[in-house]
């Protein structure tokens, strides 16, 4: 029997013994014959071997074994501490391999070494490495469902931090940074190895894990006010507003300037206040909403041919970019330059101090976020018996159904950490063991559960139950309520079907749904309903002939049906525009929806 | 009971249905006096009133509420009964989905065959059970070869399972000589020879034989493709995979009356109409009782009487029951609206408007709840134009 062999899934040929010629391929890309990025995998039931070259494939390293024995010797370990070898040469002497996920189908992986026989033919570097970067992050992970691992890594890419140290001259827009952020206190050895400290998210603060009257309700936080006054979590929002000067045709381009008064659409000379002669705000101006930040004109729509030899006709349009409803900030950085196309572009960064609010939200590091339910002054605050404040209240519920350990398991390192001034080791299947940390713990004179006595804020009454606090890396999230906040009773409508609009940037209503229309009818509410769903009502005026929408002309006062002509009798429905619309549109269709009407009662 | 208190209680038909009736005249105790039996028919005639649904009552949309909120929370998986292959059930919202768009073919078909009590025993059952069960001359034998010289067929029976089916080789070859003409066979111990009667027309004639006689059913019903006798509390039950409702009710160990399959169309050719909609309550509720929530059944029996109003299960479907609704608009606003309009308009259809989401398109008030209830004027006298 031979076997296939598949080049990128392209049939090149067939050998007899293909285990043979897939154990050849190996060892050759292990004497660095072959590119480490090529992988082959034996296909023993379907006698196939595949060969990979192609991008895109997720590799991972593994030491290589040759007959249960690890190639890695104490030697190269030295070398790599000197200096005198790097990773890459181990990958060249066939040290490491890199194997995908096909290739893999033909290892057998110890995790350890203990657990290595014959057979095995890798071995894993770390235990560790078993997660990517950012859920290697993750403290005492391994004692947590894995489902956890992957939101709480989810959550983390989410958080504010420090992201480059180069961020006054970038010109990344719709960003935060955070202000005072401070690397963890219980970490992993992976966030060593990519210098996360210096590039730190988050914050480490006391946390306590209660209830606060009803504010913890789903998730909810409750943030102690005087921790933010001294600057928790305070982060910087940059906005960005930028626009371009457009070329049309006939050689008429947009102007960035301050618009003269007779273009059409001139504003207020107050809202164009902050331009400076080029028609740019100026640099730490304060905009608030309203406040044009880039003036420009533009030529006026719909030129017709004649109209170019008309001299007095079309004056051109305004088109300044300004800052909509909600927006504020102070100008930061203003650059001027050009485009892909040539046209000169205009990019303003405007800087706006977020201070966290109701609505923000946070996270642990543990998949376990929340939004800030109630903020509340240090006064009212519980306080434990030697007078420690919560910064965070967390609430115990999020705890039992969702089994986060590490969670729990941090607090106790983190207290342990904050008062030894040591850093706790938090590495998945390395951590410190939580017997060790609760011994450390009662050494320093706390309970060694991490619980203590706490004292209710407004009371002062000595509560019955031991509160658990410890201290926690606690990240802020990029979502904040105050880009969110949006509202509507009148607006702007759809030209089509004037509905309102849809979406918070066109100042849109929030949509009354189908599901939502049904709550309405199960409840047998039929007025309030037709109130609702009356945001786009129109009076039609039907031909009484042929009971197809007349037309109505009020200058001249006449009605005429375009079916029938003059003379006709009409009357006036009150019906939804998006039905009217439908009429038209089955019109268009071929489709005659005539309608014939007759008195209610 | 009284005489008296008898007559009195019918004196409340019109008031209450005969069934409540009934029910009181046979749970009133015969020593009650004719003021508390008075008190007792008042109280039951006004909480009758009061458990009636109100006009304008959305029970539509309230069923479809009640129905679809539990059903965000059933599983998607389907149940497998551990070490028997091929028996597995649809569970959960696929089941569900399943019954209220009245599929023809269900995905798994199963019967629930109950015994008469004499034959519940669990020898008797497994006897039942094997009896039940569809068995082809194709697994009953080893080998089948073919002598085309001759035109010969020799089969090779497997003799264990034949026993195990209380079968001889002899009854096989009966059954061959039954079900396909002219042929002569032979039995010869464990092996059946079969030879052509006269001249075959054409060679490959003998294959075709061949499976035709692979095909015959030795035992069994047609369709029962697999038999799990359990044991219920008391009493046996044996679980098919496949069903077969007609032949199997037929079989005489089977006690008709409670053997049920969850095919609710083989239940409307067998049964009648009535037993499909009492078919459809017990499906949907076995579903919703595996799951663990909580359903008044009266939303149930909405569906269900929506489904078998006319006669034919329907499904909740563009094809059933929304399909048959009055409004042009109503229907093209379910699904496939182009086609709605294209045979609406190509008759010339009238919409009345009288229904509910109609109203909503258009933005009337709906006929229900408030919207029901309109003013009527009394005009006393003639009114200035002489009409009326």
């Amino acid at each position: 029997m031979v076997t296939e062999i598949y080049l990128n899934n392209k049939f090149l040929g067939v050998v007899d013994n293909g285990k043979a010629f897939a154990e050849d391929f190996r060892e050759s890309r292990r004497k660095g014959t072959l590119d480490p990025s090529v992988n082959v995998c034996y296909d023993k039931d379907n006698e196939e071997i595949h060969i990979e070259s192609t991008e895109g494939r997720a590799q991972r390293p593994l030491l290589v074994l040759k007959d249960g024995k690890i190639l890695l010797e104490e030697k190269h370990l030295k070398q790599l501490e000197e200096g005198k070898i790097s990773w890459k040469d181990l990958v060249k002497q066939g040290i490491v391999e890199f194997l995908d996920a096909l290739e893999e189908e033909n290892a057998l992986v110890a995790y350890s070494e203990k657990e290595i026989t014959p057979k095995h033919t890798h071995l894993e570097i770390s235990p560790s490495a078993l997660c990517g970067i950012v859920t290697s992050l993750v403290p005492f992970a391994n004692f947590n469902q894995p489902p956890r691992l992957i939101i709480g890594s989810k959550n983390q890419k989410q958080s504010l931090g420090f992201y480059a140290g180069n961020y006054p001259i970038r010109l990344d827009m719709d960003i935060s940074l955070l202000h005072y952020p401070q690397v963890p206190i219980v970490r992993t050895k992976v966030h060593d190895l990519i210098h996360l400290e210096q590039h730190p998210a988050g914050q480490n603060v006391v946390l306590a894990i209660m209830s606060y009257d009803g504010y913890t309700i789903e998730d909810a936080l409750v943030i102690n006010r005087s921790s933010l006054d001294r600057g928790l979590y305070r982060s910087t929002y940059f906005r960005p507003v930028e626009t371009e000067e457009l070329r049309y045709s006939g050689g008429l381009v947009d102007e960035i300037c301050i618009p003269d008064k007779d273009v059409k659409g001139y504003r207020t000379e107050h809202e164009y206040r902050l331009l400076e002669e080029d028609g740019i705000i100026f640099p730490e101006a304060k905009a608030a909403e309203g406040d044009v930040v880039i003036g420009k004109t533009s030529p006026p729509r719909f030129l017709s041919s004649l109209d170019e030899y008309n001299l007095s006709a079309g004056s051109r349009r305004e088109s300044a970019t300004s800052l909509s409803h909600g927006e504020q900030g102070v100008a930061d950085l203003v650059i001027v330059t050009e485009n892909e196309e040539g046209n000169r572009l205009v990019r303003v960064r405007l800087r706006e101090e977020m201070v966290p609010e109701l609505g923000d939200k946070f996270t642990s590091r543990h998949g376990q976020k929340g939004v800030v339910g109630l903020v509340v002054p240090q006064a009212d605050m519980p306080f434990s018996a030697s007078g420690v404040v919560p910064d965070i209240i967390f609430s115990p519920h999020g705890i039992p159904s969702r089994m986060t350990i590490s969670h729990l398991l941090e607090m106790i390192g983190g207290k342990v950490a904050a008062m030894n001034g040591r850093i706790v080791e938090g590495t998945i299947f390395e951590g410190e063991p939580e017997e060790k940390l609760r011994q450390e713990l009662l050494s320093l004179g706390f309970r060694e559960d991490g619980t203590e006595e706490f004292y209710h804020g407004r009371t002062g009454k000595k509560m019955e139950a031991r509160i658990f606090v410890g201290h926690m890396h606690f990240l802020r999230l990029k979502y904040l309520a105050a880009n969110k906040l949006h509202s509507r009773a009148r607006g702007p409508v759809q030209l089509l079907t004037r509905q309102p609009t849809e979406g918070k940037a066109k100042e849109g209503g929030l949509r009354l749904g189908e599901m939502e229309k049904d709550t309405f009818i199960a409840h047998g509410a039929a007025l309030l309903l037709k109130e609702r769903f009356d945001s786009d009502k129109t009076l039609v005026c039907i031909c009484e002939r042929c009971g197809l929408p007349a037309v109505e002309d009020r200058y001249k006062n006449r009605k005429y049906c375009p079916v029938c002509g003059e003379g006709i009798e009409v009357n006036y429905i009150e019906v939804s525009y998006a039905f009217k619309l439908l009429l038209d549109e089955l019109k268009s269709l071929g489709i005659s929806p005539s309608i014939k009407l007759k008195s209610k009662y | 009971m009284r005489k008296a208190h008898e007559e009195f209680i019918d004196g409340y038909e019109g008031k209450l249905p005969l069934k409540m009736i009934n029910e009181v005249k046979a749970n009133i105790p015969d020593d009650i006096t004719k003021e508390t039996l008075e008190k007792i028919m008042e109280q039951i005639v006004s909480r009758y009133n009061e458990s009636k649904v109100h006009a304008g009552e959305a029970i539509g949309i309230i069923t479809s509420q009640s129905i679809g909120e539990p059903g965000t929370q059933m599983t998607l998986d389907t149940f497998h009964f551990a070490g028997v292959s091929e028996m597995n059930v649809t569970v959960g919202l696929p089941r569900i989905i399943e019954i209220f768009d009245a599929r023809k073919t269900i995905s798994t078909p199963l019967m629930e065959v109950f015994l008469k009590p004499q034959y519940n025993k669990p020898e008797a059952v497994k006897k039942v059970a094997l009896h039940l069960k569809e068995t082809k001359i194709e697994e009953t034998v080893a080998e089948i070869a073919i002598n085309i010289l001759d035109q010969t067929l020799t089969i090779q029976l497997k003799k264990n399972i034949l026993e195990g089916l209380e079968m001889k080789p002899s009854d096989v070859s009966a059954l061959i000589k039954a079900k396909v003409k002219k042929l002569n066979v032979k039995t010869e111990g464990d092996t059946i020879i079969v030879t052509y009667e006269g001249k075959p027309e054409e060679v490959k004639e003998i294959y075709l034989i061949k499976e035709k006689i692979k095909n015959i059913r030795l035992r069994g019903v047609k369709g029962i493709r697999q038999v799990l006798p359990v044991k219920r509390g008391e009493e046996y039950v044996i679980l098919t995979a496949g069903t077969n409702l007609k032949d199997v009710l037929e079989q005489e160990e089977v006690d008709a009356k409670r053997t049920t399959t969850n095919d609710i169309y083989e239940i409307r050719e067998v049964l009648g109409i009535e037993a499909a909609r009492q078919a459809v309550l017990n499906e949907v509720d076995k579903v919703i009782e595996a799951q663990g929530l909580n359903i008044n059944v009266r939303h149930i029996m909405l569906v269900a009487d929506m489904m078998c109003g006319n006669g034919e299960v329907k499904g909740i479907t563009r094809y059933g029951v929304i399909g048959e609704k009055a409004s042009v608009l109503a229907r093209a606003s379910f699904e496939t609206p182009i086609k709605h309009i294209i045979d609406a308009s190509l008759i010339g259809e009238r919409d009345e408007l009288n229904s509910v989401i109609e109203n909503v398109l258009i933005n009337q008030t709906v006929p229900l709840g408030t919207g029901l209830p309109g003013l009527v004027v009394k005009v006393k006298g003639e009114a200035k134009d002489g009409k009326e």
